[in-house]
């Protein structure tokens, strides 16, 4: 490294004001944070739900919030909300969190509205347009339903969170989130062991296999290894590479004898790594399904994920011969140092290459669309091309079609299923105790008195929801229904901060674009904890 | 009845009605509310990431008695999570400040913070609190926690453990976006140490590569840090805390990476190396704490059923929550009912110490022996070991009151997969009557190693 960009290093250690978010760039990275402080959240109702989630967002930097509630501050606030004090009692409760959020962090523009959110989504849904996300807790039904509305149509990023004595939920809605970094915890490194291009087959032929110099011969990258068998393999086998298990223990027996003794590292490494020969060659079914969608036909309303989906489906049929453009990194591997660097430059190469056949075919597209053939940025396209293999595209139901049509044989399913069976009851309980309000004017058990009622009439409520939805073979267990009545619609501190921790953590990855968020509702079971995604 | 306008408003939904899947011996009603706030005391371990939620969750669950000990100070890189420290407040202790604040907004409620190491503390300062819970951040200080909350844990003669013994302990854990919280009840769930092999071991990067084969960055960054500092610095230890030794790493990391033609050496990967970072955020902590939180609400109070008893969380893809009930090692050496070591009256109390070490289950080195409150014989510190010399010539029999059988406790070294570890051990000491003189040399000893049933 020449001297001057070394000392712009040293100069980073002892200018950081960014320090205080380290452990978390060290996650999202440059790019996430800046994705955070650019958002504009929205969170209606800030009892303990909505409080802990923002905290959370506040705490990781969001560019600004604006908090909706119309209540004023009682004395069992103080018993479930960290927010509000002795002080605050009898004062708004939006004005009281809102300054204890700024104090968390001075560098977010803090506002509140006094004003409740089922008056706001009545009678003013042009407020939302404003914002990248609404956080809406402890909304019921009818409230979450036209809220859905007025967000999908707005392109405004959606999360519903509720907390409901020992359960809850947190539910994500958006039309359409697409994402290019995915981070996904383990995915197979990009090695091409059963697909090398001529680049590679021409470094691994410059290596000896049969090097007499002990030393060398257990310091070859077990990519050439495997390369070099995989090669000789299919010489002797028509052009295929192993497939029946005898074929895998066959070839796996036939790099175990290249060994020279019991030492060699690389060759172990090699033995365990032969499953990457077997893989199959080209893109995933997850990847294809991406390239065979409606939205990959581009238009000049194609966002600049689909222009690049359009221009990888293009790349996959042509110079890609069956596969997206090379990742490019190689993870380490017992090996001389020079070996390996070599190598890494070979698949560096490679991965260039093939982003610069990707940023062509982009920029064709964007002018056959009738768009600025530079308005994607090379580092866009160097990220796509980077995680090509990984993209996702996340669609949500609209609520509201959820409520009306959902999956039958899902709800059935999860009824039968143990594991499954109390996160259910929660799902179902949790719209049924909107209908009893509905009907009944409170919650069930919401006061002391006529407990044994509310529990008839709460079952009876559950049961009328499942008929409604098609389900009438369900039941929901009488133990559960006791408790949903026992709950009395009570919010409780450490249920609304895993459910607020749910929910911001949803926001995190909505905002910045990595990571996949929640695909369905999160049931949230306090009772035993086996709390479940369900997809209905 | 409740008052119209109740701080415990919604906590008394759970405490004072009655319910169905509620814990054995749950009593709803007043009593049990303000029984917990008046004579239930709960520690917290840890006053960082996980120890902040932990107090404000305890807090806002009715609890009235908290204490809090942790031994470090507040730093900038602290601020994106543990939400009870400001800019102001760094340098200050941890546990110090996370008890002030919080007694600020939660009225009522006393903390009591412990700055200091949670080896430092008596044992019977573990024994005062009804229920552990856990903020840690390391293998280490959770192994210590489990063996001495687990060493208060007696059984009686058919083996069942005595409940007024059970110390309970919740522990949680987060990294990123994945985390754990586990219920611990001695002699009932598996401890910490039953489930030891749920940690995978830590990476370490082989010798040659460090000093032959550098591929990556990190490779670099451990070579300065591990081979190159001892060999320009000798005995001067390296401290991670200190600016000066971590930009020294870097710059000869840099070098190192230049001659090998190696790229991607950082300052900041050079601390994460070093260090050991583990990336943090906010909501995980949050999300575990609220867990860890909840099940201590249940244990003491019975209010609902528990965790039975290994949550894990995944945030990255997607949402992934899990159950697992985890089996306790009836054998553990931990939570168990104890090594049995079968003695003769003549053995000396320092032939036992050496028989620890020889000992195939424990291989334990330096032992202090403890017998109930008595201290018989401490390693350290020197004071106390001078004190103690003299108990060495007696006979262990005549030092433990002349009972038949009772249970000890050793803390040593021991040497397990080829590392050393400091560990408290719980050991049952029966004693068999010689007849004639005994000659102490030869004295024999036995254990049940070969024992196939539990205990």
């Amino acid at each position: 490294m020449p001297p001057m960009k070394r000392k712009k290093e040293e100069e980073a250690t002892i200018s950081e004001p960014k320090t205080k978010y380290d452990r978390q760039l060290r996650i999202w990275g440059e790019l996430g944070q800046a994705a955070l402080e650019e958002a504009s959240i929205c969170l209606l109702n800030c009892g303990p739900t909505g409080s802990e989630a923002l905290k959370n967002l506040v705490l990781g930097g969001v560019g600004s919030f604006t908090i909706v509630d119309g209540s004023k501050v009682e004395l069992g606030d103080l018993g479930n909300n960290f927010m509000v004090d002795e002080r605050s009692v009898g004062q708004s409760k939006a004005k009281s969190v809102c300054a204890f959020l700024q104090e968390l962090n001075d560098a977010v523009k803090a506002t509140f509205i006094e004003e409740n959110p089922d008056t706001l989504i009545s009678t003013n849904p042009v407020f939302f347009s404003q914002f990248t996300l609404v956080i809406a807790t402890q909304l019921v039904e009818d409230s979450i339903v036209k809220l859905d509305r007025i967000c999908r149509e707005a392109n405004v990023k959606l999360v519903f969170a509720r907390s409901y004595g020992l359960s809850g939920f947190v539910r994500v809605s958006v039309q359409e989130h697409t994402i290019i970094d995915s981070k996904p915890d383990h995915f197979l490194d990009d090695l091409r062991l059963n697909n090398p291009w001529p680049e590679l087959k021409g470094f691994v032929e410059t290596i000896d296999l049969n090097a007499s110099d002990p030393v060398a011969h257990k310091h070859i990258p077990y990519v050439v290894i495997l390369v070099k068998m995989a090669d000789e393999w299919t010489q002797s086998h028509s052009g295929n590479l192993p497939s029946t298990r005898e074929e895998k223990k066959e070839f796996k027996d036939l790099v175990k004898s290249k060994m020279i003794s019991m030492d060699e590292d690389n060759y172990k490494e090699a033995i365990e790594a032969a499953f990457k020969v077997f893989a199959p060659r080209g893109i995933s079914s997850e990847i294809r399904q991406i390239c065979n969608d409606t939205c990959a036909e581009p238009s000049s309303n194609s966002s600049d994920f689909w222009v690049m989906v359009a221009a990888l489906k293009e790349f996959v049929s042509n110079e890609g011969d069956g596969e997206a453009p090379l990742e490019g990194s190689i993870p380490d591997m017992t090996s001389s140092t020079e070996h390996y660097i070599n190598l890494q430059k070979i698949y560096q190469a490679k991965a260039e290459a093939d982003f610069l056949v990707m940023e062509e075919r982009v920029k064709n597209i964007l002018k056959k669309i009738g768009r600025d053939p530079s308005s994607i940025s090379k580092a866009t396209i160097k990220s796509f091309c980077k995680n090509a293999r990984k993209v996702k595209v996340c669609r949500y139901r609209l609520v509201e079609d959820e409520f009306s049509n959902p999956s039958v044989n899902e709800i059935q399913k999860c009824f039968a299923d143990e594991d499954y069976s109390g996160a259910m009851g929660f799902y179902v309980l949790l719209r049924a105790v909107d209908r009893f309000t509905a009907n009944y004017n409170k919650f069930p058990g919401q006061f002391d008195g006529g407990m044994d009622e509310d529990i008839s009439r709460l079952k009876t409520t559950a049961l009328s929801l499942l008929t409604d939805l098609g389900c009438n073979g369900s039941v929901v267990p009488d133990d559960l229904i006791n408790e949903m009545c026992r709950f009395g619609a009570s919010e409780l501190h450490v249920v609304a901060a895993f459910i607020g921790g749910i929910a911001s953590q949803e926001v995190i990855k909505l905002v910045t674009k990595q990571f996949v968020p929640m695909l369905g509702t999160y049931i949230f079971n306090g009772i035993d904890h086996k709390s479940q995604l369900l997809t209905l | 009845m409740d008052a119209p306008q109740s701080k415990s408003r919604d906590l008394d939904k759970l405490l004072l009605r009655s319910g169905n899947l509620v814990g054995p011996g749950f009593f709803p009603g007043t009593d049990l509310r303000d029984d917990i706030r008046e004579y239930v005391k709960v520690l917290v371990v840890g006053a960082g990431g996980l120890g902040c939620e932990l107090l404000k969750d305890l807090a806002l669950s009715g609890f009235r008695n908290l204490d809090v000990i942790d031994m470090d100070r507040i730093e900038v890189t602290n601020l994106n999570r543990q939400f009870l420290f400001r800019l102001e407040d760094v340098g200050k202790p941890k546990a110090e400040v996370a008890a002030k604040r919080v007694m600020e907004r939660v009225s009522g409620v006393e903390i009591v913070p412990h700055f200091s190491r949670i080896e430092d503390k008596e044992l019977e300062f573990y024994n005062d609190f009804n229920i552990i819970a856990l903020g840690l951040d390391s293998i280490e200080a959770r192994r210590y926690i489990n063996g001495v909350a687990c060493g208060f844990l007696e059984y009686d003669e058919d083996d069942t453990p005595r409940s007024e013994t059970i110390k309970p302990m919740v522990d949680g854990g987060t990294e990123g976006f994945k985390g754990h919280a586990r219920v611990i009840v001695p002699g009932v769930t598996p401890c910490f140490e039953c489930t030891i092999w749920l940690f995978p071991p830590q990476v370490k990067f082989p010798l040659c590569t460090l000093a032959e084969t550098p591929r990556n960055a990190a490779h670099c960054i451990e070579y300065a840090h591990l081979i190159k500092w001892h060999e320009v610095h000798g005995g001067k230890s390296f401290d991670p805390d200190e600016p000066e030794h971590m930009k020294w790493v870097y710059d000869e990391a840099i070098k190192r990476a230049e001659l090998f033609g190696i790229p991607g050496v950082t300052y900041s990967l050079t601390q994460g190396v070093v260090k050991n970072i583990i990336p943090a955020i906010a909501s995980t902590n949050a999300i575990i704490s609220a867990a860890c939180a909840l099940e201590t609400l249940k244990i003491v109070s019975g209010c609902s059923k528990t965790l039975a008893n290994y949550l894990t969380y995944n945030g990255g893809e997607g949402l992934h929550t899990k159950v697992t009930e985890f089996e306790r090692d009836k054998e553990c050496l931990v939570c168990g009912p104890g090594i049995l070591i079968e003695l003769d009256t003549s053995i000396t109390l320092q032939k036992f110490i050496e028989m620890l070490e020889e000992h195939p289950k424990l291989l334990l080195s330096k032992a202090s022996v403890k017998h109930g409150k008595d201290s018989l014989y401490m390693q350290a510190p020197p004071v106390l070991e001078e004190m103690h010399r003299p108990n060495l010539s007696k006979p262990l029999y005549d030092l433990m009151g002349r009972v038949e059988k009772d249970t000890v406790h050793v803390f040593g070294t021991s040497l397990k997969n080829e590392e050393k570890q400091s560990s408290l051990t719980k050991l049952r000491v029966v004693f068999k009557e010689v007849d004639g003189v005994a000659d102490m040399d030869t004295a024999i000893w036995r254990t049940n190693s070969k024992r196939k049933t539990p205990f």
